[in-house]
């Protein structure tokens, strides 16, 4: 066993999009059995499960079926996480429902996504709601997309009609507006072909499978790059007051983008004080440099006030932006309906203000990508670009620029409920 | 340049800054410590996450009076290591005092019984957020859990009630009488934990490696032959090599059959395995949705 090549393996998140019956499932249970990330165990529970239910073959598809009550209904109802690892990657799938009310569920499990793939039975081609899911993908500013045209043994393995679905796709694209690189995979989830093995019945498709693609596609976007603006949220101020360690002040937080390095100047915001970076730690560990996504805990050379929900930047990169006034596209979570005017609890990482929408300035249409004004409220599923006046100023990046320092969640003030979800267009 | 972290120091960043979020974000936090390999994995991750400061939450461990001694001796060592507190909720007791009653027959467990004396603690001391070791790759009624994951006043999970979680923004926020439960090591899989053991040389129970210990085998799988079971007539002891994939209460532990001394022999054996972990643990056998349903009663 090669343990140091295990010790070095990278992360892909991914997230799967679909319509009820596409074959999401079965296309995760098929990624999970043939890349041997099941344990017999949970192979005899399925086969058990298949056979009390009257399913001739192994249902790969009840491999990934989650709660009780979702098995009854026979639907998935929320976002489950799934794990498995080959010698190349290490892989957490965020699995989605692909039932119309569910845009939440949807956008959840993209907010953490490097890759989404969307599945399309080849048999109905581009839908409402693959238009839907595409869209979500784009606005949640998730950097690759592959699309799956399933079931290809339904449709004879034509190239054609592969050529024409993937056509009308590129179209969607245009129109909502991507800029996102896109793969299309002609797979067949039920029988293997193009998922982790290739295969013979599609001779005139040359790209790989899809588990080759999820091996090799680059996730450089989150690790932090030189040239990227370093931001640090201060999470937490570590003050041991030992005698071993009677002055030490340590600004705990995970780096959202770029590099840290000692002897560093560094910005705290809101307030604009300046410091230099003394010491960078990991638990004991004293380090010359960090890098994103890493937790750290760092001395500044100056004995300045700062507390949890201070941004930490470099001074010679792009600054981010303060307002108390925000546009963003704001995604609805709640049975209870968006109020203008309403206070809200907005929190940005790790800080939290108080926040009313003053406007809703647009509603989409994921269906059909219109623009709908006139609007007041936002129910469950909504999808709004709005206005919102803030009690206090907002350190924050534009989403396009920056996913962990763009985004927001509204917090109800009375059930303290997470009710929306917003991406920062603009200050 | 390519500044990459591999996976391993992605989810231990991702853990940290979850263990730090309970810290700033609740008053009254606890780390509920089993002394299985999964909670001394989270236990040093807050040691990682609060260095050189002491972790700021106590231990709690619901003992179920089935303990192997192994690890209630290794668990007082580490409290007196990391200087930290540790509270034990006792399931004797809780028996003794009525609130609950002692399963009978061969295949009694107290398992399903931590549930109660875990409430009980929770209430006495008043904790807000209690942090446990639950991965979601352990079950499937786990694949769905939150890191923060919001609880009733009972205690209860209610799974069509769960707080949507997105990026890395977590919501702690509670009324009166309600709690929650974290899991920094939710995105971990047995593999990671145990590579993540090897990487940083912690230290584990000894039971965890081969020994000899004197079993008897039940419904495919073998179990200690401590005086706290009662074995059926037809079932025999015998000595053999076995380690423990996973600990926790002396009758839902399965034992494996190993020659595995070091940390590199047991990560080859996982890799060569075909069972999962909780593959190993009676409790979950009893029906296809088990987990979920003490999930819903407030079992970690
Ligand atoms: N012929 C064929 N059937 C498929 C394929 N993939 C999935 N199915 C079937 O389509 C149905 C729906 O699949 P399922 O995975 O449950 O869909 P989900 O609702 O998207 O999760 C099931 O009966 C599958 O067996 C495929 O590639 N070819």
């Amino acid at each position: 066993m090669n343990t140091k090549g295990y010790l070095d393996m990278e992360l892909l998140r991914f997230t799967t999009a679909g319509s009820v019956d596409d074959g999401k499932s079965t296309l995760i249970g098929r990624l999970l059995y043939d890349s041997k990330s099941i344990f017999e165990d949970q192979l005899e529970a399925v086969e058990e499960a298949s056979r009390s239910r009257g399913n001739e073959e192994v249902n790969l598809a009840l491999l990934t079926d989650g709660l009780r009550a979702e098995r009854e209904q026979g639907i998935t109802i929320d976002v489950a996480y799934r794990y498995f690892a080959t010698p190349k990657r290490k892989f957490i799938i965020a699995d989605t429902p692909g039932h119309i009310q569910y845009t939440r569920n949807m956008v959840t499990g993209a907010s953490t996504a490097d890759l989404a793939i969307i599945l399309i039975d080849a048999r109905n081609g581009v839908v409402e709601q693959t238009v839907r899911h595409t869209y979500i993908a784009v606005l949640l500013n998730i950097p690759h997309i592959t699309v799956c045209v399933n079931k290809m043994d339904l449709i004879g393995f034509s190239e054609d009609q592969f050529e024409a679905i993937r056509k009308k796709y590129l179209e969607v694209l245009r129109k909502i507006g991507a800029h996102a690189e896109v793969n299309f995979i002609p797979i067949s989830a039920k029988y293997g072909d193009n998922v982790v093995k290739d295969s013979d019945r599609i001779p005139w498709y040359r790209g790989g499978t899809l588990m080759h693609l999820l091996e090799t596609v680059p996730i450089g976007h989150k690790s932090g790059e030189e040239g990227d603006p370093m931001r640090l949220p201060v999470q937490y101020v570590i003050r041991p007051i030992s005698d071993k360690f009677p002055d030490y002040r340590g600004y705990a937080g995970r780096l959202a983008s770029g590099a840290l390095h000692i002897g560093e100047r560094v910005r705290l915001l809101p307030s604009g004080l300046e410091s230099h970076v003394k010491a960078i730690y990991q638990a004991e560990k004293a380090m010359e440099s960090a890098f994103a996504p890493a937790s750290v805990s760092v001395l500044l050379t100056d004995d300045i006030d700062i507390s949890r929900g201070d941004f930490m930047v470099s001074v010679g990169q792009a600054q981010p932006q303060v307002s108390q006034s925000l546009q963003m596209m704001c995604c609805w979570f709640n049975e209870q309906e968006m109020q203008l005017n309403k206070r809200y609890l907005i929190r940005n990482t790790v800080s939290e203000t108080v926040g009313v929408v003053k406007s809703v300035d647009y509603r989409v249409d994921i269906n059909t990508l219109e623009h709908l004004e006139g609007v007041t409220s936002l129910k469950m599923n909504d999808i709004a670009q709005v206005t919102l006046r803030l009690a206090q100023p907002m350190v924050f990046d534009r989403y396009v620029e920056n996913r962990t320092t763009g985004s927001v969640i509204f917090i109800d003030p009375d059930s303290f409920e997470t009710v929306g979800a917003g991406m920062i267009v603009d200050g | 340049m390519a500044n990459k972290l591999t996976h391993l120091k992605e989810l231990e960043s991702e853990s940290v800054y979850v263990l730090r979020e309970v810290a700033a974000q609740f008053e009254r936090p606890a780390i509920l410590f089993s002394g299985g390999k999964d909670s001394i994995v989270v236990t040093h991750l807050a040691y990682k996450a609060f260095y050189p400061a002491k972790i700021p939450f106590p231990l709690v461990h619901i003992d179920t009076g089935h303990n192997f001694q192994e690890t209630l001796d290794y668990r007082d060592a580490l409290v007196q290591k990391l200087g930290v507190r540790l509270i034990v909720g006792s399931v004797q007791e809780s028996i003794d005092t009525g609130r609950v009653k002692e399963e009978k027959g061969y295949n009694a467990s107290r398992n399903r019984l931590q549930t109660t004396t875990l409430l009980d603690t929770i209430e006495k001391y008043k904790f807000d957020a209690c942090i446990g070791g639950a991965r979601r790759d352990e079950e499937k009624a786990r694949a769905k859990e939150r890191f923060f994951s919001h609880r009733d006043e009972f205690g209860q999970w209610n799974p069509k009630n769960q707080r949507p979680e997105l990026w890395n923004i977590f919501n702690g926020k509670k009324n009166m009488g309600e709690h929650f439960r974290v899991f920094p090591i939710s995105n971990w899989t047995e593999m990671d934990v145990w590579q993540y053991i090897y990487q940083e040389q912690i230290e584990l129970p000894s039971i965890y490696f081969t020994h000899e210990r004197r079993c008897f085998f039940r419904d495919g799988q073998w179990l200690a032959a401590e005086p706290c079971m009662k074995l059926k007539p037809d079932e025999e002891v015998v000595t053999q090599r076995v380690r423990c994939r996973t600990i926790g209460d002396i009758s839902c532990t399965g034992l494996t059959l190993s020659e595995a001394h070091s940390l590199e022999e047991i990560i080859g054996e996982i890799a060569a395995t075909r069972v999962t972990e909780r593959g190993g643990r009676a409790d979950d056998k009893r029906s296809e949705t088990s987990m979920e349903d003490r999930k819903k009663e407030g079992y970690f």
